[in-house]
């Protein structure tokens, strides 16, 4: 008689893992995959401008002392043009950023930079996303902190909000 | 009416499509396989374990995203200049984890699905032999 409880042991381990199915269909896993290369070097890399009147981007130019974002975008992507003002912001603050542009053609580029302005000291053109895939980024728009050094310290995915601005300023002051 | 509907037509056909994605052709080995046979099974082999990043149920050899032709460019031009698929996969797990796998290592993570048949034969085992171990005392009692 004293063992009529464990007869519904399996009845509540149905219950957890029906309970757990459940969960995960309503929320599902997070899906944003980051980036491994953190705290790693620059890869080497040396690309074309990716319009007229921009310089075009090179590794070994992200390691003169001064902790920088690299910027990956494109012209095509929706969400970059939202985050236009943030980088404006940025830059406004002494923020020096690069660009990276990917799959971009250079009039699209150019156009994108006319409407959403221009806060890129180089833009590099990343024709087959050969530099975001040494990145590790999966995505646009995804923005990388760099230490004078050329070393990756972190990586942001998505959008730059307006409230993320002053936390960006304040780490890149920190690795100065 | 109608004719407010025609040109609604009109316009639909004319209406130029939101940009989502870029407007670049492929890269150049996105879509196309490498001559030497043996090289092209090698990358397919390879590209079938690899997991694209923006369809992400889906491997990079079947994925039409654009991220994943240009994967498949990569680990096709690093497997034509000689690179071990090995050296290739371990390339970008460096970058992007053992995610991107669909053949992940023996590792913290995985040792639950590893050993969990094995875990779960011990327990049915242990279930079983302590019945039967009952039974028999059961028995030893009945019959005493």
């Amino acid at each position: 008689m004293k063992n009529r409880w464990v007869l519904f042991v399996p009845l509540a381990i149905m219950g957890l893992l029906f309970g757990a199915f459940v969960y995960r269909l309503v929320t599902p896993a997070e899906t944003l995959i980051q980036s491994q290369w953190i705290d790693k070097p620059m890869p080497l890399f040396d690309l074309p401008p990716a319009t007229a009147g921009v310089q075009g981007l090179k590794s070994s130019q992200l390691a003169d002392g001064r902790p920088r974002l690299v910027n990956v975008f494109a012209s095509w992507c929706i969400p970059c043009r939202a985050e236009a003002p943030q980088l404006e912001a940025l830059k406004a603050a002494g923020v020096p950023i690069d660009g990276i542009a990917i799959r971009d053609r250079p009039d699209d580029v150019a156009m994108f930079l006319r409407e959403y302005g221009n806060p890129f000291d180089r833009i590099g053109s990343d024709m087959q996303s050969s530099v975001q895939i040494a990145l590790g980024s999966s995505g646009v728009p995804e923005t990388f902190l760099i230490d004078g050094k050329g070393i990756i310290r972190e990586q942001i995915q998505g959008v730059i909000l307006a409230d993320q601005v002053p936390g960006i300023i304040a780490k890149l002051e920190a690795m100065k | 009416m109608s004719l407010r509907l025609v040109l609604l037509c009109l316009l639909a056909v004319f209406a130029a499509p939101v940009a989502a994605q870029d407007r670049l052709p492929p890269a150049p080995y996105a879509y196309q396989q490498l001559k030497d046979p043996a090289q092209e099974a090698k990358a397919k082999a390879l590209m079938e374990t690899l997991r694209c990043l923006v369809c992400q149920g889906q491997s990079i050899a079947d994925s039409d995203a654009p991220l994943a032709g240009d994967m498949r460019h990569e680990v096709r031009s690093k497997i034509a200049a000689g690179e071990s698929p090995a050296k290739i996969k371990a390339w970008l797990v460096a970058r992007y984890g053992n995610w991107v796998s669909y053949d992940p290592p023996f590792d913290g993570a995985t040792a639950l699905l590893w050993l969990g048949p094995l875990l779960f034969l011990a327990l049915g085992g242990w279930l079983a032999f302590g019945r039967f171990r009952r039974g028999e005392s059961d028995e030893e009692e009945g019959a005493a």
